[in-house]
């Protein structure tokens, strides 16, 4: 699985969606499942998925899709 | 209610933006909403954590008008229904919702908020000492209200900022929708005392929310267990936060451990940690821990507040006077509200509980008289602090899908739906989902060929409880 893919996978897993709505321009709060709840539970499924803990302001730093991709590269994880 | 012209140059109120509002602003403003509305009446609020919604709210206590709490973002649906049955004469809302209800003026407009005049052609009379009305339910939108006092309100105030040793130098941040109880006394208590509090509608998981605590120095919030589990997950205790001087959680039982961490986290950095009880029919607030015995008495909600009483009964209904004996939890006091509404004929009802409120928690105390809730009574989850009525659920989920036999149980944060036509599974977790507003993990549906039921058709939910451990 390529990171892009892991990535995409950890929205679906941690905000309960289907693949075809897990798209760029999805923000936090910007669909039901991504409130407080959802967010924990997306933390979760990325931090699981590339082996990772996340520092405390880096999570309430994850604010959509884009930023994500930002934070992670400060864990090594390039997503492309 | 409050004498806000007392604290004059104090700032009353502070939002994310920068803005704002001292006591005697505030007074000004309250005055100025009142004079829209002129006499006693039943408003709608629809409450964010903004400075509007708080101006309509100390507005109408402060003025003898009533009213409802509901939150903004509650369903259009739940809402207009709502509106039908309580034919309220005002509804104060924020401005990106007045589009929402049509056919009624708005004749007032100001903090974001507009106030929107009803045509209704009669008006239910209200009781006279009838302060407000709260939802049981979190945001099911069942048209069952909790009636409080003006001696409720202010009685509960007073009793919290006695044993929180309140003063006008604290700063608490909102965490808790206003609408919901504990969210709401947190407001009434620092009014009492001139503090300033910071009202937001971030969350925890918002870098907004941290950057306003920082900034505006807040000294303390408060949370349900389901804030703790996720100040936990954030790695809370590593955070740098001077200004914080104390936390509250209530809205539902803490686990051991998350009490103990929280208690431990305080002792180590001159921060108090205080877990407590209560219910919206109790006003807010009915036992507190003392902060010395967080970690001491862990697990235990404490004692009675200043000015309440608890007592346990047995199923005979006599007394308990032996520690570590389960009973009914029952709470006397001041704080003890007038009873519910469950139609606009209801407001005019008067005190139906004298001061005596039947719990629905099982409860026991240790030899030193700390109680420790065991269990509860009724059928009802607290999910993510809101009290969702599993029976109320299930008919609510029966009206939509007239197909399916549907049964609900679970534990709190965790509801099972248990269904018998699998292909509504998804459709049922996300329209549960939808009209409480919480969110879609809380629900998880089973499917049974049939759902376990007694002679008479009575759901044997017993049966069920093998699939919560799962």
């Amino acid at each position: 699985m390529t990171n892009l893919e892991k990535y995409n996978n950890a929205f679906v897993e941690g905000l309960e969606m289907n693949i075809d709505e897990v798209t760029e321009d999805l923000e936090y709060q910007g669909v039901p499942q991504w409130d407080s709840v959802g967010h924990m539970a997306l933390i979760a499924s990325l931090e699981d998925a590339f082996e990772i803990m996340m520092d405390t302001d880096d999570i309430i730093d994850f604010s959509s899709y884009k930023k994500g991709i930002e934070i992670l590269k400060k864990y090594d994880i390039t997503i492309e | 209610m409050w004498d806000l012209a007392k604290f004059s140059s104090n700032v009353a109120l502070q939002d994310e933006s920068g803005s704002c509002i001292s006591y005697s602003a505030l007074d000004l403003a309250c005055s100025e909403f009142y004079s829209h509305i002129g006499r006693r009446c039943l408003v709608f609020l629809l409450c964010r954590n903004t400075i509007g919604s708080v101006i309509g709210y100390v507005s109408s206590l402060n003025n003898r008008v009533v009213p409802v709490l509901l939150n903004a973002d509650l369903d259009v649906e739940l809402l207009n229904n709502l509106i039908s049955v309580y034919k309220p004469s005002y509804i104060w809302l924020p401005n990106d919702k007045s589009s929402e209800i049509s056919g009624f003026d708005s004749v007032y407009s100001k903090w974001d908020y507009s106030l929107l005049k009803t045509s209704f052609d009669i008006e239910y009379p209200l009781f006279d000492d009838l302060c407000l009305m709260l939802t049981t339910s979190g945001s099911t939108g069942s048209p069952k209200f909790v009636r409080q006092s003006y001696k409720n309100v202010e009685s509960n105030a007073r009793s919290i900022v006695r044993y929180l040793e309140l003063t006008s130098d604290e700063r608490p941040i909102t965490t808790l929708p206003m609408n919901y109880t504990y969210g709401l006394s947190i407001i009434n208590s620092h009014l009492f005392v001139g503090a300033r509090i910071l009202v937001t509608d971030r969350g925890l998981m918002q870098k907004d929310f941290w950057s306003f605590f920082k900034s505006a120095e807040a000294t303390s919030f408060g949370g349900v267990p389901y804030t703790y589990e996720m100040l936990s997950k954030l790695r809370f205790e590593r955070m740098q936060l001077p200004s914080l001087r104390y936390m509250t959680q209530a809205g539902g039982k803490l686990t051991v451990d998350l009490h103990r961490k929280f208690a431990e986290y305080a002792a180590g950095n001159n921060k108090k940690f205080f877990v407590m009880y209560g219910q919206c029919e109790a006003t807010a607030r009915m036992g507190y821990l003392p902060a010395e015995k967080a970690l001491e008495k862990c697990g235990s909600m404490g004692i009675a507040i200043p000015g309440g009483r608890f007592e346990l009964v047995d199923v005979e209904g006599s007394l308990i006077d032996k520690p570590d004996t389960a009973g009914e939890l029952v709470y006397y006091g001041d704080n003890v509200t007038l009873g519910y509404a469950e139609k606009g004929e209801d407001l005019i009802k008067c005190d139906e509980r004298s001061g005596v409120l039947h719990t629905g928690d099982i409860a026991q105390f240790d030899k030193d008289g700390f109680y420790y809730i065991v269990g509860r009574m009724k059928r009802f989850l607290k999910i993510f602090g809101n009290r969702i009525n599993l029976d109320e659920t299930e008919r609510l989920i029966k009206s939509e899908f007239p197909s399916a036999d549907v049964a609900c149980g679970g534990v709190d944060d965790k509801m099972f739906i248990f269904l018998t036509d699998e292909q509504y599974a998804e459709q049922v977790r996300q329209f549960v989902s939808l009209k409480t507003g919480l969110n879609s993990s809380a629900f998880k549906v089973v499917e049974l060929e049939v759902i376990p039921k007694n002679d008479s058709g009575k759901t044997l939910y017993r049966e069920l409880e093998k699939y919560y451990e799962v």
